[in-house]
């Protein structure tokens, strides 16, 4: 057990060369691939062309395991309901591993579960997993901030405003931490440039996130992305109003075929892929996978018509940056009410824990969290 | 940005969301408003929006033709209206909670068969340039109008001129005010109160298909978050009076845009009452216009909301 | 229909058996045509079934199973149903009135917001039935001010309460976020914008030997209690008279404002409370989970149990059985999770029509002709 002794940092650092993968060897081996039942759990529906999709379409790996009968629920909210149907997959399906895939299913929800069903495996989508977990439970996560820092870098390279605009849900950890990434990315090749942000309150709310782009736009911003469930109605406000956009969460190239210059991607399917060999082989899946571009868990689509041939070449080069290790979060970096988040010289390495915890937005960003 | 700049883009931006959210708004409060001038509520117009917004999507994904689309939104409105209609002339049957029970049933077959068109990207409607004399982008913007939008604007004016001034709009007005005056008149109230209903349907579902059609232009099933319940607020916020409707609708769209804008200059402390000022709008103006006296003036006599 | 002929002798014991046999055929026609309706619905909802190729059996034998068939169906059932209970309570009171309140939802959110933030200066020194007792008394408070004040802004407002109690929904909704997502915000959970947890030694438990919290027998109680209330109380009975309409009721002299508010805030207190139970037995704490939908589900429970306390408990058992089988369904038919939306619509759709079948047949109908 040892390995449990290794802090997430570590961890996450030894995975230079390969996953950023913990497993334990003290772990019950799950049953036999041949009769094992997996349980999926959706927070919304299945084809949102967003999270959802996202998981869903990266979750047909599973599918295709020999012994393998994949149960799936959607829309289903972070309350009791979930509770109940994971425990209801458990009980009347016979489901030995579960993945959770909503942020606020894990506590105090798969918590619950993972202590009086000892013997079915839990494995939710967020760095939210500490050791002192139940062991039967665990995270698997991509890194999106390294993605929309290389977007940031292509759309700084974008703009002649200087002014990039960013469509929020909430102010969350990872949404927070996406667009500081942004930020730096943009200013990485330019540093006048700023971010504006607002907030629409709700994870999906299309009339709001219309309202929130345009008002962007109106007010100079001519580089859009966001950080929406669903970024379609985002994409398509800047397409229409005639300026670029990067992306989010899965491809919108499509939805913009002037203006798209790229965007920031899961990519669970190699996650799931793992999952799958593991469960193929009869190994256990490790309590811990998180990871970027270095482990393939993120991409950025596909350059759009909106990206020009500067804006490739940087991002391209800030891609294979981080990839390699090089920090996102480089100093002299200030938050936004002036204190000092990294003096100069200093930087944060890319799966610094704290960042997990995210609960500021840097100078350089226009619009506060309250 | 200096003040008198951050002013004007939030006022630019609150008089182009005035434009581009009210549609369906007014559509929806036109519709209720003329069911409710016949004497019965229909709760259920949400549900009547969000099933012709996606069968507007689903008409204009397959035929290409999104004004089709527009047009099968409104029909399937009116059979929702149909039956909302025919089943509260049954004795004993509230009409609120009919409305409540279709609110449900047209959203859940919306979302039920409108699973296999979140994916695809139909045709949407297109606009019309009104402000090409502007130099300024924000205005040009601000008046690139929908033609629904215009239709909107005429069909209250001339709900309004037509309930005043023709024989269909007494009959309807009188069947509203006081069925068994309607009755000695020889008017078959059923049959008043059931075309009202799908009229309504009718222009219900015409506002769904804007939301999925034009602005903001797709289909998902979080796409109307309340707007036809809130509609038919609005119907009594603007006392049952067309016009009005369509300056409430107007107000609520600008309240709307409220938000986003203030955020966009810079001003997000309280974001969520900035997001919440539609509502916090309406509720203070109803509670400063209402009056513990009297019956809501042009309120129809019949309606059970009202009494 | 049958004839109960009547012999001279046993006058006294027969007059008393037909009072029974009266009673009961009047009764069996609250059991009857809700039944047939249930099966109407039943049939329709087959025939849409059938029309996909999907088969009505699987259907309903999963709906069975999921929902009723085994006993952690059972558990699943009766924890879903819980809040139904109290947001159907929510409307059930007022409906009295004929007042139409369908924005309990608010009083839930702001009742569980209530709770979980008087409980955070409490946490670290309260025992836990102080700091509950606490909890509860914020809750019904806060829930009983908001539907409170719809009833305070209908009576000496004149503003319409349906439309009132919406609007304040949805201002309750961003009062919520305002300080979860702000001054309230529990900093050691960044993700998940939420107050500070009460602490799972303060959480309300099971009842021994279930996976159910008390709410559900709380809210069992409380439908006995408010059935007493409106029925056997002279609050009741005035409520009741007023309801026909208000305005005659005040012109007659009743005190139709303090029937009004009251009603409002007992309806908004029990919303409160299901927002307590929220965050005391399942969240502990306050977050955006709250907005569950529950208030409006409540709406559908009250009107299918015709606004009587005592008919809300078996309806919202069954509309959480509906909800609890609602994944099987998902998971072993390859529906989507709307088809519980179709078949609840339809099932209420058919249930409201068929109001209008009371005292249509005969069967039913007293033989003395006295009612």
């Amino acid at each position: 057990m040892s390995k449990f002794e290794l802090s997430r940092r570590t961890i996450l650092k030894s995975s230079a060369a390969g996953l950023a993968a913990l497993s334990s060897a003290g772990l019950p081996r799950l049953a036999q691939a041949s009769e094992l039942t997996v349980g999926i759990v959706y927070v919304g529906p299945r084809d949102d062309f967003g999270w959802n999709q996202a998981h869903a379409v990266a979750a047909t790996a599973l599918k295709d395991v020999p012994g393998v009968t994949v149960v799936e629920e959607e829309n289903v909210p972070e309350t009791i309901a979930v509770q109940k149907s994971m425990e209801s997959m458990i009980n009347l399906d016979g489901a030995k591993l579960i993945f959770a895939t909503s942020f606020g299913y894990y506590k105090p929800f798969v918590l619950d579960l993972a202590a009086k069903y000892t013997d079915v495996e839990f494995r939710h989508a967020a760095p939210l997993w500490t050791e002192a977990d139940p062991k039967n439970a665990g995270s698997y996560f991509g890194y999106l901030d390294q993605a929309h820092y290389v977007d940031g870098v292509a759309a700084g390279l974008s703009t002649t405003s200087n002014k990039l605009g960013f469509v929020a849900a909430k102010p969350i950890g990872t949404v927070l931490r996406n667009i500081n990434s942004f930020l730096l990315g943009a200013r990485k090749v330019n540093p006048e440039a700023t971010v504006q942000v607002i907030f629409t309150g709700e994870w999906s709310m299309p009339v709001r996130e219309a309202e929130a782009a345009n008002a962007l736009v109106d007010a100079g911003c001519d580089v859009l992305t966001c950080h929406v469930d669903g970024p379609k109605v985002v994409i398509e406000t800047a397409e229409s109003r005639g300026i670029k956009c990067c992306g989010h969460n899965a491809s919108q190239s499509p939805l913009a075929p002037n203006g798209f210059i790229t965007g920031a991607e899961y990519k669970w399917e190699t996650i799931y892929k793992m999952f799958a060999t593991d469960l193929a082989e009869g190994e256990p899946l490790p309590n811990f996978t998180g990871g970027g571009f270095d482990v393939d868990f993120v991409r950025s689509t596909p350059y759009g018509a909106g990206a020009t041939e500067a804006a490739i070449a940087a991002a391209d080069a800030a891609r294979a940056d981080v990839k390699a290790g090089k920090s996102i979060f480089v100093g002299p970096i200030n938050k936004q009410d002036g204190s000092s988040l990294l003096a100069a010289g200093a930087s944060f390495e890319n799966y610094e824990p704290s960042l997990d915890q995210t609960d500021y937005l840097i100078e350089g960003v226009i619009g506060s969290i309250t | 940005m200096s003040g008198d700049a951050g002013l004007m883009t939030v006022l630019l931006a609150m008089f182009a969301g005035a434009i581009r959210v009210s549609t369906p708004f007014l559509f929806v409060s036109l519709g209720e408003m003329l069911t409710e001038k016949s004497g019965r509520i229909n709760l259920g117009l949400e549900g009547t929006l969000v099933f012709g917004a996606m069968s507007g999507y689903a008409i204009s994904y397959h035929t290409g033709l999104p004004w089709l689309g527009v047009l099968v939104a409104g029909i399937c409105g009116s059979g929702f209206g149909a039956l909302h209609g025919y089943l509260c002339k049954l004795p004993k049957v509230n009409d609120i909670a009919i409305g409540i029970a279709l609110m449900l049933f047209g959203t859940g077959l919306a979302f039920f068969f409108g699973k296999a068109y979140i994916q695809p990207s139909a045709p949407r409607l297109p606009s019309i340039s009104f402000g090409t004399w502007s130099e300024h982008p924000g205005v040009r913007q601000a008046l690139e109008i929908n033609p629904l939008f215009l239709l909107g604007i005429a069909l209250a004016v001339f709900l309004w001129w037509a309930l005043k001034n023709t024989r269909y709009g007494l009959t309807i007005r009188t069947t509203g005010d006081s069925a068994p005056a309607a009755l000695a008149l020889g008017i078959n109230v059923d049959k008043v109160r059931l075309l009202s209903t799908m009229a309504g349907g009718f222009f219900a579902g015409i506002g769904g298909s804007f939301l999925s059609l034009y602005y903001p232009g797709s289909w998902t099933e979080g796409l109307s978050s309340g707007q036809g319940l809130m509609a038919v607020a609005l119907v009594i916020f603007a006392r049952w009076n067309p016009i009005a409707c369509f300056w409430a609708a107007l107000l609520f769209g600008a309240a709307g845009a409220l938000g986003p804008a203030l955020q966009s200059i810079g001003i997000s402390r309280g974001y969520h009452f900035f997001n919440a000022a539609p509502y916090i709008l309406t509720l203070l103006i109803m509670i400063a216009s209402s009056s513990p006296r009297r019956s809501l003036k042009g309120a129809p006599g019949e309606l059970s909301i009202t009494k | 229909m049958a004839d109960t002929t009547e012999t001279p002798g046993i006058a006294v014991q027969s007059s008393f058996a037909a009072d029974l046999l009266d009673r009961f055929r009047r009764s069996a026609e609250y059991v009857v045509i809700p039944l047939l309706a249930l099966v109407f619905s039943g049939i329709l909802f087959s025939i849409f079934l059938l029309t996909l190729g999907k088969s009505p059996a699987d259907f309903f034998s999963l709906v069975w199973r999921g929902g009723f068939g085994t006993s952690f169906s059972w558990q699943n059932t009766l924890v879903r149903s819980a809040p139904f209970i109290f947001t159907a309570l929510c409307v059930a009171v007022p409906a009295r009135l004929g007042l139409v309140i369908i924005g309990g939802e608010g009083a839930l959110v702001l009742g569980g917001f209530a709770a979980a933030a008087i409980a955070i200066p409490m946490v670290d020194w309260a025992p836990g039935f102080l700091l509950l007792g606490v909890m509860v008394i914020a809750a019904m408070l806060a829930g009983g001010l908001w539907i409170g004040c719809v009833g305070a802004l209908r009576h000496y407002r004149g503003v319409n309460e349906t439309i009132a109690s919406l609007l304040m929904f949805y201002i309750a909704v961003s009062i919520l976020n305002f300080f979860v997502e702000g001054a309230l915000r529990d900093p050691s959970d960044p993700n998940k914008p939420s107050t500070r947890p009460i602490g799972s030694d303060n959480m309300i438990g099971a009842i021994p030997g279930t996976d159910v919290h008390w709410g559900l027998l709380t809210g069992v109680v409380l439908c006995g209690l408010l059935y007493l209330l409106m029925n056997r109380t002279t609050f009741g009975f005035a409520a009741q008279i007023a309801g026909g309409n208000l305005r005659a009721a005040q012109a007659q002299g009743l005190p139709v404002g303090r029937l009004v508010v009251v009603s409002c805030a007992i309806a908004g207190a029990c919303a409160g409370l299901a927002g307590f139970f929220e965050v005391a037995a399942i969240h502990g704490k306050a977050n955006a989970s709250l907005i569950a939908g529950y208030g409006f589900t409540g709406i559908l429970v009250s009107f299918l149990a015709r606004h009587n306390p005592l008919v809300i408990i078996p309806v919202a058992i069954f509309l959480g059985g509906i909800a609890a089988s609602g994944g099987l369904i998902q998971r072993r038919m390859d529906l989507p999770d709307a088809t519980v939306l179709v078949l609840q619509g339809l099932l209420f759709l058919v249930i409201l029509v068929s109001e209008t079948f009371y005292g249509r047949f005969a069967i039913f109908r007293s033989k003395g002709g006295v009612l």
